[in-house]
């Protein structure tokens, strides 16, 4: 239910956006967030709840990267407590 | 999917390599930890990313995911499907999302249990994909309509959103079953501290709304570690091992795990929105019961929208609720983490997505309905497998 769909904005109508979901397009209520075209956005249940910043995808992976690898080899973790 | 740029920034979340690591990884912090470690994923759209993925056998002996209570189509009470389907057969226009269309009412009653059936004998109901649609057919024709609106914070704002702008016509009405998250998690851990939750993965979605802080209290009050995740299952074993990491060292924090989506504070917008138009209420939950502070209810001006009201149907009060569930449904223990599907006599015998007994087994979120399809033990091992998660 709480199912949310990644698309692109491509364009504005006052309180209306129409978003393309890797090639289909629907117009969607966008109250919630100003968006402009090219915004990567979440929509549930024909709303945009939020806007995904691809910034913040690629630092989440590389920080957890990080720590995964520190403790493949064996520096991150000490003794279950 | 390969060539979608929308999911572009999303591809890494899915890497196999990296799939491996989390999950080698994951055995390394859960290592000497005294199980069962329990982590509870409260939202129905997580349960569906372990379950589709084959997460569950990726998980050390001693490390055990549960489903929580996320899936609001399985605790809507049975008092307002009955509600929206007598109003059906009165000639009234039910609007519902595909998940609720198929809901049961109380099992003792002589109309049709759920909106399907209330459609197949006769009864006025349209299944819409959004509220939008809804407002849009209720605008052109004039007809006299409701909308049973049901979801929680996520979903909220897509059925309020038009009543606030003045968008949706006098003819359309709500039956506003809409639920509030952090009360019902609270609930949980009130409830049920004899089967001890070790771990949280708060609902990404949810909090793209409410904001990170809504969780605060868990690790706060009764420390217990808490990732907001997203939904990709590269997402979900970083949560796990985040929350491992944390038992590890005998800490509770809150982890924002999805931050390309959520942010502390959560959408300003939509909270302004849910205080403008409703006033939070005590609910009740299907199979659980009277929930304080965790339902919506019009307030106002608002209140004009109310189904309810308008056709004179009173609202479910405590002394009213019931625990209303079929006899013999186990979908309260299996909603609150205590029971797993297959614990119950029901699964997959007389009760089937084909044809669902219990609420759970109804929506595409119903812990059930997920197990059902792609199983929670063997059949998840072998779609790990094909995904290159094993």
């Amino acid at each position: 239910m709480c199912l949310g769909i990644p698309g692109i904005v491509v364009e504005v109508k006052g309180r209306m956006a129409v978003v393309d979901f890797g090639g289909v397009r629907r117009e969607v209520d966008a109250t919630l967030e100003r968006v402009s075209p090219g915004d990567h956005v979440i929509v549930h249940a024909g709303m945009i709840i939020s806007k995904l910043s691809p910034k913040e995808a690629e630092e989440t992976i590389r920080v957890w990267r990080e720590l995964i690898e520190a403790i493949s080899s064996g520096e991150e973790l000490g003794s279950a407590r | 999917m390969g060539q979608d740029s929308s999911r572009a920034p999303l591809r890494e979340f899915r890497d196999r390599d990296l799939a491996l690591k989390a999950s080698s990884a994951i055995r390394k912090a859960a290592a000497g930890l005294q199980g069962p470690v329990k982590i509870m994923d409260f939202c129905g759209t997580h349960e569906w990313t372990i379950t589709h993925y084959g997460l569950r056998s990726l998980m050390p002996d001693n490390v055990e995911l549960v489903a929580g209570p996320g899936c609001p189509v399985c605790v809507t009470p049975g008092y307002y499907v009955e509600a929206a389907v007598r109003l059906a057969m009165d000639g009234i226009r039910i609007f519902t999302y595909g998940d609720s269309y198929r809901l049961q009412g109380p099992p003792e009653t002589d109309l049709p249990k759920s909106l399907e059936e209330a459609r197949s004998r006769g009864g006025r109901v349209e299944v819409v994909y959004s509220v939008l649609d809804a407002v849009r057919m209720a605008r052109e024709d004039g007809e006299e309509s409701v909308f049973l609106a049901v979801g929680f914070e996520t979903t909220a704002p897509a059925t309020l959103a038009p009543i606030r702008a003045g968008d949706a016509p006098d003819n359309l009405r709500f039956i506003n079953v809409h639920r509030l998250t952090p009360p019902i998690t609270r609930y949980v851990l009130e409830t049920h501290p004899e089967a001890p939750i070790r771990g949280i993965i708060a609902p990404g979605h949810v909090s793209a709304i409410t904001g990170a802080k809504a969780w605060a209290f868990i690790p706060e009050e009764y420390g217990i570690p808490t990732v907001v995740a997203g939904f990709e299952p590269i997402d979900v074993l970083l949560a796990i091992l985040e929350i491992l990491r944390q038992v590890r060292e005998g800490k509770a924090r809150l982890v924002n795990e999805y931050s390309r989506v959520v942010s502390w504070d959560g959408n300003l917008e939509a909270q302004r929105l849910m205080g403008e138009t409703c006033d939070v209420v005590d609910a009740g939950w299907r199979g659980i019961g009277f929930v304080p502070a965790s339902g919506l209810a019009f307030k106002g001006e608002f209140r004009r929208y109310d189904a309810l009201e308008a056709y004179g149907i009173p609202e479910l009060t405590p002394e009213a609720w019931e625990r209303d569930l079929p006899p013999g449904c186990r979908c309260a223990e299996v909603t609150l983490g205590m029971a797993r599907p297959t614990d119950c006599p029901m699964f997959l015998r007389a009760c089937t997505p084909e044809s669902p007994y219990g609420p759970c087994m109804v929506s595409s979120e119903g812990t059930c309905a997920i197990w059902a399809k792609f199983g929670g033990g063997g059949l998840a091992e072998e779609v790990g497998r094909e995904l290159g998660v094993i």
